[in-house]
């Protein structure tokens, strides 16, 4: 599961750009910050690789269950 | 106390005891020693397990006595590339426990004065000696001076107290060294040994203690839960290595050590507590010597080298009938404004004889109504007690 | 969707996140800006090598990347003055000599005017794990040339392009003597994080240069304003140590070559001193 905190995220973009298998889209929703988190747009196409949680700078994005690569 | 690069592991001798069988070899006995082998002897006496520096004249001999020496008593002594490295490495090693001394000379204490208001700022107990030589710049390399009297209270920017103590004599420059370290450890404050290359190259007989004589203090050291940068005026020093996760920074930061250099208040707080935390304790830390003042007309006030050829002018003055009175400043800063306002209520003037041009005779001025008369000599020669005698007869500056 | 929705829901409590002090998020950093990505892969190597915080000691300098063990790292922390953070270190190891004791700062605090200390740090081998986080300008004071900025560059205090070469600082290091070398840059996060616990696992001078992104103060003035757009960069630019040797120098012009640069195993520093302590007081004893 991909455990997104929208309060701490920035809105860089990195988890979205650099998903191997494109699950991350930018949401709608606007957090306190006037950023747009990303939401996992393709679950299911998660292998868990961790590549978000490692990239993100603000630590926002945790993949829970299970470790991947 | 740390255990140290010196290798005390499980099962050794802990520092302390290598510190007794070392300083057995010493104490006790009266012997002919060089001033920087005294202060560093000092150090020894008074518990310190690390030693940075970078040589430079006319420091350095200290800095070979205890490259022997540190090694013996399970200490560190770490030759730096320069002498920032050297009191950097000397608050880290503080941080980590120990004890911490550097010596330097002019140039180098210049290039030290950002880790001096750092170690101020951090509250971190630290000795440096500053063995004072002709400036400015490179100056008398070889030559005492004493123009570091102005460096020593202020060198580094910003507000902040100074505790400056100033041997005349070998034996002084031993006990003073001990001195230096008990009063950082009490306030947290970095303290500086001002010594100048003239004692710290003369060669005089020393009585040395016994090591149990010797009264030494440590850091209050407290529990891991106290507050690190507050609380009291001197706070607990919750060093490294004691589970409390400790910050400390040079920045502006509130009493649990995190940073906070937005509001007023919260530096406004910090530097105030800094500042009096000394300052406030100034008048029991005024130290002064004080010798035929009861009947004294005018006085000789001085410090360091210059002291010696000072006394020896009063004695020959009194033997001619002038009634001269004589003050040696021990402690420079904070400066000993009571002693010398009492002074300067005594007598109608006041010689200042010093290897400079004019500093501590600027701050005798701010303290008495009476005439100041600085007797300044520079260029490496110090004063001798003839001159200082013309000055006292002849009543004006030579 | 999965996802923390407006903050609420599910409480997470990952094991990584123990090693930063609490409510210290979200970081002051800037959106993109490559410390949270090496603060991130940090707090995410010492979980899995299962160190405790108390094992560490962090010393920091001035600048960005000084910041980011300094608040965020829960454990012992000294930051301390800028370019001066490996030789507060040096006194800490010296007489610490069983703790980790790590460094993070930047490309102008530890290559400029720290530089002397970084080589003599080198030189000595002294048992510490450095990173250096090169975003290759001034950061903090607002985009100076730092010693690492490529030539010809236009910054804040080079209008008219950078007159100067920067240093490769990585190849410096490993010349002055550490015993581990390496470069990566936060497009490589588990290269990184590898090259992190070798770093953390050596018992010399352990350095390790990270390319990282300001998007604010430089990526910006290099028509890099995001920082995908500069983890693009890496990514591409990026060539194995192992081909660039085979290379020519005006091919490599523009790349980051990375990877291990050196790995040899001296004797540490204070290890020495601590032998050498024991066998004069054993001379002394006769």
């Amino acid at each position: 599961m991909i455990d997104i905190d929208t309060e701490l995220c920035k809105g860089c973009g990195v988890c979205i750009a650099f998903c191997p298998r494109h699950v991350l889209e930018a949401s709608d929703r606007m957090n306190k910050r006037g950023s747009y988190p990303p939401v996992a747009a393709r679950p299911d196409d998660c292998t868990r690789c961790m590549t978000c949680e490692l990239l993100c700078p603000d630590l926002a994005i945790v993949i829970v269950d299970g470790e991947g690569e | 106390m740390a255990a140290g690069a010196g290798g005390t592991g499980a099962g050794g001798p802990t520092p302390a005891e290598l510190r007794a069988i070392y300083l057995r070899r010493w104490e006790g006995r009266t012997t002919f020693m060089q001033g920087n082998e005294a202060a560093a002897l000092g150090a020894i006496y008074a518990g310190c397990s690390f030693y940075a520096a970078y040589p430079i004249t006319p420091a350095s001999e200290m800095a070979e006595f205890l490259s022997k020496a540190m090694p013996l008593v399970g200490g560190c002594f770490l030759p730096m590339e320069d002498e920032i490295a050297s009191i950097s490495s000397v608050i880290g090693a503080s941080w980590g426990g120990a004890k911490a001394l550097t010596a330097t000379s002019g140039p180098g204490f210049s290039l030290m004065q950002e880790a001096v208001g750092y170690a101020c700022m951090t509250e971190t107990p630290c000795v440096i000696a500053d063995v004072q030589r002709s400036g400015p710049s490179t100056g008398q390399a070889t030559k005492p001076a004493q123009g570091d009297v102005m460096q020593a209270r202020w060198g580094t920017h910003g507000d902040h107290e100074a505790l400056v103590l100033s041997p005349s004599s070998v034996q002084e420059c031993l006990g003073l060294m001990v001195e230096c370290f008990n009063l950082s450890e009490r306030y947290r404050n970095p303290a500086i040994l001002l010594m100048d290359g003239e004692v710290a190259h003369l060669r005089e007989r020393v009585r040395l203690p016994m090591a149990k004589d010797v009264v030494l203090e440590g850091r209050p050291l407290g529990s891991p839960d106290d507050t690190p940068f507050g609380g009291r005026p001197v706070p607990s020093m919750v060093g490294f290595g004691r589970g409390a996760a400790v910050h400390v920074t040079g920045s502006t930061h509130k009493e649990d050590g995190m940073r906070e250099a937005s509001t007023q208040a919260t530096h406004d707080r910090l530097v105030r507590r800094l500042v009096s935390k000394i300052a406030s304790d100034r008048d029991r830390l005024e130290r002064v010597e004080e010798r035929f003042t009861d009947d004294a007309e005018v006085a000789v006030l001085s410090f360091g080298c210059a002291a010696r050829p000072s006394l020896g002018a009063v004695l020959r003055a009194r033997e001619g009938g002038q009634r001269v009175g004589y003050m040696r400043l021990v402690g420079i800063w904070p400066f000993p404004r009571r002693a010398v306002a009492r002074l300067g209520e005594r007598v109608r003037r006041i010689y200042v004889p010093e290897m400079n041009l004019g500093q501590v005779s600027r701050e005798v001025e701010r303290f008495v109504d009476c005439e100041v008369v600085p007797l300044t000599k520079i260029g490496g020669v110090p004063h001798t007690v003839g001159e200082i005698v013309r000055a006292i007869k002849g009543g004006d500056r030579p | 969707m999965t996802g923390n929705e407006g903050g609420e829901g599910i409480r997470r409590a990952p094991s990584h996140l123990r090693y930063l002090r609490e409510g210290t998020l979200p970081t002051t950093f800037c959106p993109g800006c490559g410390c949270g990505t090496v603060l991130n892969c940090f707090v995410h190597t010492l979980d899995k090598m299962g160190m405790e915080p108390g094992e560490l000691v962090a010393v920091t300098g001035i600048g960005c990347s000084s910041w980011l063990l300094s608040p965020y790292y829960r454990g012992d922390t000294l930051h301390t003055m800028h370019g001066r953070a490996i030789a507060f270190a040096t006194g800490v190891k010296a007489v610490m000599p069983d703790k980790r004791v790590v460094v993070i700062a930047g490309d102008g605090d530890l290559a400029g005017i720290g530089g002397n200390h970084l080589i003599h740090g080198a030189r000595r081998n002294v048992g510490l794990s450095v990173f250096l986080v090169n975003n290759q300008i001034y950061g903090m004071t607002g985009g100076q040339v730092s010693p690492t900025t490529p030539a010809g560059v236009r910054t804040t205090t080079t209008p008219y392009g950078n007159a100067e070469y920067p240093f490769n600082i990585a190849e410096v290091v490993a010349a002055a003597g550490a015993d581990y070398v390496a470069r990566w840059t936060t497009y490589h996060v588990r290269p990184l994080m590898r090259a992190m616990e070798e770093a953390l696992t050596t018992d010399g001078f352990a350095f390790v240069e990270v390319l990282s992104q300001c998007p604010t103060n430089y990526g910006r003035n290099v028509g890099m304003p995001t920082a995908v757009e500069a983890l693009n960069a890496f990514k591409e630019r990026s060539v194995p140590a192992e081909k660039a040797c085979g290379m020519q120098a005006a091919e490599l012009e523009g790349r980051y070559v990375v990877g291990t640069l050196a790995k040899r195993s001296r004797k540490e520093y204070t290890s020495v001193l601590r032998e050498a302590s024991e066998a004069a007081r054993r001379a002394d004893a006769r």
